[in-house]
């Protein structure tokens, strides 16, 4: 399988908001040193605590927003530095998929308007873009007179549906979906979740999943992510990070995951405290302020990825 | 094949439908616009009442004019009967139609055709100003709050410039200059009595008043996920603009124009009482309060009628823009359904 989306070294550092004159000034930086790749027609999960970046890494990855650092090869180009009217022939390809699908679409037009503005925008004729607009609407599990309706007739599901259905109209390759169920009730989540892997399987579509339901990413994904403070601590293969997580924060987080028939919280891991401010980053490993198996050079050395048993891990103390 | 999630509605409706019907239910849109109508209709029928039914030039002193009443040929401007007997009062209303019948000012010239004229230019004034702030604030606004960065520093210090003063500070400072001088700019040319003077002066002092609350929601807009969807299809600024943003502009913009309008009718009758507004011979609800101020204690209506007309116009329009909010705020309307 080939390399369809490459991601080295990517950083995202935010100033905070001080006026032009003030002296103080301080950054946060929602993203470290990002290294992964994602192969054709695969998807990955990214999961991880709220304020972890994993939202910022869809945005950067998306060109929605502006990486500060390293490189995101997309089909062997480069397309980290590219200003917005270069990245404008590319964003065909790449779609972006919002979290809240009340938010996601223009309340002031029709369903059938705004499932076709990508086309209108990319210069499709009238009646083309009508007939893919309604075929699409249709693919996505909307009746045809969808078409003429206002975002403000539909449940969160149908929504997100419209938003999916938008999203393909560019053929695109690339899908990053930034939490695109969490908004939904269970038994929608299931049945846009369905629809996701559809599309995957007819159109040869690669997802990049962000989520931090645990369940709804090992559902969809091949391979996960795991996402610290602006870092990844764990990525490999849905079954090996499932069933046999190697970082602690992984296990952490897997563990607090509940599950049926079991005992409990005997068998739980707790992590003491909250997740540190990334304007405070820890020094050394950004998680041994709450690691159960911490040690003082923690505090010292930042791990890198290494591979462990078929999975890259971020820390120095598992081998 | 996944499961469909029933329709609910079958019946599509857009929000702009939805308001438009609310406001066709809403009593106070009929009670304000009859008003507004009547009241424009009224003004407008100026010329026709000044030639066919009054017979005067409400333009020209006519202090040894007479007029007919009860087939006696009576002077407009009587003697005194009171006091010293010095001095002249004009004639009181009569209530006879084409005979004075709102009585005569102090030069002699027919208070309701002056009434009727002067309304004219306070409208005119009242919307053209007004729709002129609408039109530059909502440009501005779109402009500096889409821009952001350098241009919207620019666009926002200039308006806090306009907005540091208090309105009638500045628009009674500008008139007094311009009315003495003109307004002489490259091609534009205005004389010093001219009509646009005021109607220019009133649309800018007000511009801050619109294009800052609609700069905050464009901003808020451009954040969206729809508009960032946009952006992620590849559309350019023009169409993020004009198919995403203005859409959701327009309904602010609309609630403005009512309340922009009264507001400027105001500053105009309040620039004219002052004599720095509209200018003699002209006439406008301002200038003939002024004229009815020195009459106050034997002619009373000839100050308190462009008043009341003031009044009945500026509440007819703040009512009209009530319910044109109510009707293009959800919120407002789902408390209103429950």
């Amino acid at each position: 399988m080939s390399e369809l989306l490459q991601i080295k070294n990517l950083s995202k550092i935010y100033k905070t908001a001080g006026g032009s004159l003030s002296v103080r000034k301080s950054s946060v930086s929602a993203l470290e040193d990002v290294s992964f790749s994602v192969s054709q027609g695969q998807t990955l999960g990214i999961v991880g605590e709220s304020g972890c970046g994993k939202s910022t890494l869809g945005r950067v990855i998306s060109r929605l927003d502006t990486p500060s650092a390293g490189e995101i090869i997309y089909k062997g180009e480069n397309i980290a530095g590219k200003s917005l009217s270069a990245m404008r022939p590319l964003r065909k390809s790449i779609q972006f998929i919002f979290q809240d699908p009340y938010a996601s679409l223009n309340p002031r037009r029709q369903i059938g308007a705004i499932v076709e503005e990508p086309l209108r925008i990319n210069g499709v004729s009238k009646e083309e873009r009508r007939s893919q607009a309604q075929a699409l609407l249709e693919r996505v599990g909307l009746d045809k007179g969808s078409y003429e309706k206002y975002p403000h007739e539909f449940s969160g599901g149908q929504r997100q549906r419209v938003v999916i259905a938008r999203a393909l109209t560019l053929k695109p390759e690339l899908i990053i979906a930034d939490e695109p169920v969490s908004a939904l009730d269970v038994s929608i989540q299931a049945q846009v979740l369905n629809l996701f892997k559809e599309l995957q399987e007819e159109l040869g579509l690669t997802y990049i999943f962000i989520a931090h339901d645990l369940g709804v990413v090992r559902h969809i994904s091949d391979r996960i992510a795991v996402m610290y403070l602006g870092r990844i601590v764990e990525i490999g293969s849905v079954e090996e990070i499932y069933s046999d997580p190697k970082h602690p924060y992984t296990k952490a987080l897997l563990s607090a995951n509940p599950r049926i028939g079991e005992n409990g919280a005997s068998s739980r891991q707790i992590l003491v405290g909250d997740i540190p401010s990334p304007l405070n980053r820890p020094s050394g490993c950004s998680f041994h302020t709450r690691c159960p198996i911490a040690k003082p050079e923690c505090a010292i050395n930042s791990p890198a990825l290494r591979d462990i048993r078929g999975v890259d891990v971020a820390c120095d103390l598992i081998s | 094949m996944t499961d469909r999630e029933p329709a609910v509605q079958v019946l599509s409706e857009s929000p702009g439908r939805i308001a438009r019907e609310t406001l066709a239910h809403d009593r106070r849109t009929w009670i304000a616009s009859a008003l507004l109508l009547f009241i424009v209709v009224l003004t407008l029928s100026a010329p026709l009442y000044a030639t066919y039914v009054s017979k005067t030039d409400p333009f020209v002193s006519s202090i040894n004019g007479t007029t007919v009443i009860d087939g006696q040929e009576v002077s407009v401007l009587q003697q005194s009967t009171e006091g010293l007997r010095i001095g002249v009062n004009p004639i009181g209303p009569t209530w006879r139609i084409g005979s004075y019948a709102l009585g005569a000012d102090n030069q002699g010239r027919d208070v309701a055709a002056r009434l009727l004229y002067g309304g004219t230019n306070t409208l005119l004034i009242g919307f053209t100003a007004g729709f002129l702030t609408i039109t530059i604030g909502t440009l501005l606004g779109v402009i500096a709050g889409y821009s952001g960065k350098f241009v919207d520093s620019f666009i926002s210090r200039i308006l806090d410039v306009i907005w540091a003063f208090p309105v009638y500070l500045l628009s009674i400072s500008l008139s007094v200059v311009l009315l003495t001088s003109g307004f002489k700019w490259g091609p534009i040319s205005l004389e010093a009595g001219s009509l646009y003077l005021p109607i220019f002066i009133i649309g800018l002092v007000y511009v801050p008043y619109v294009a800052r609350p609609i700069r905050g929601q464009v901003i808020a807009l451009r954040e969206r996920e729809f508009v960032k969807a946009a952006i992620g299809s590849g559309a350019k600024s023009s169409q993020i603009i004009f198919r995403e943003i203005l859409p959701n502009v327009i309904p602010s913009v609309i609630v403005f124009i009512p309340m922009m309008v009264a507001l400027a009718m105001l500053t105009e009758s309040a620039l004219s009482f002052l004599s720095i507004g509209v200018q003699p011979p002209d006439a406008s609800w301002g200038t003939i309060i002024k004229d009815g101020l020195g009459l106050l204690y034997t002619r009373p209506l000839v100050a308190l009628l462009p008043g009341l007309l003031i009044v009945i116009t500026a509440v007819s329009l703040n009512l009209l823009g009530d319910a044109v909010r109510d009707a293009l705020d959800p919120k407002a309307r789902m408390r209103g359904a429950v």
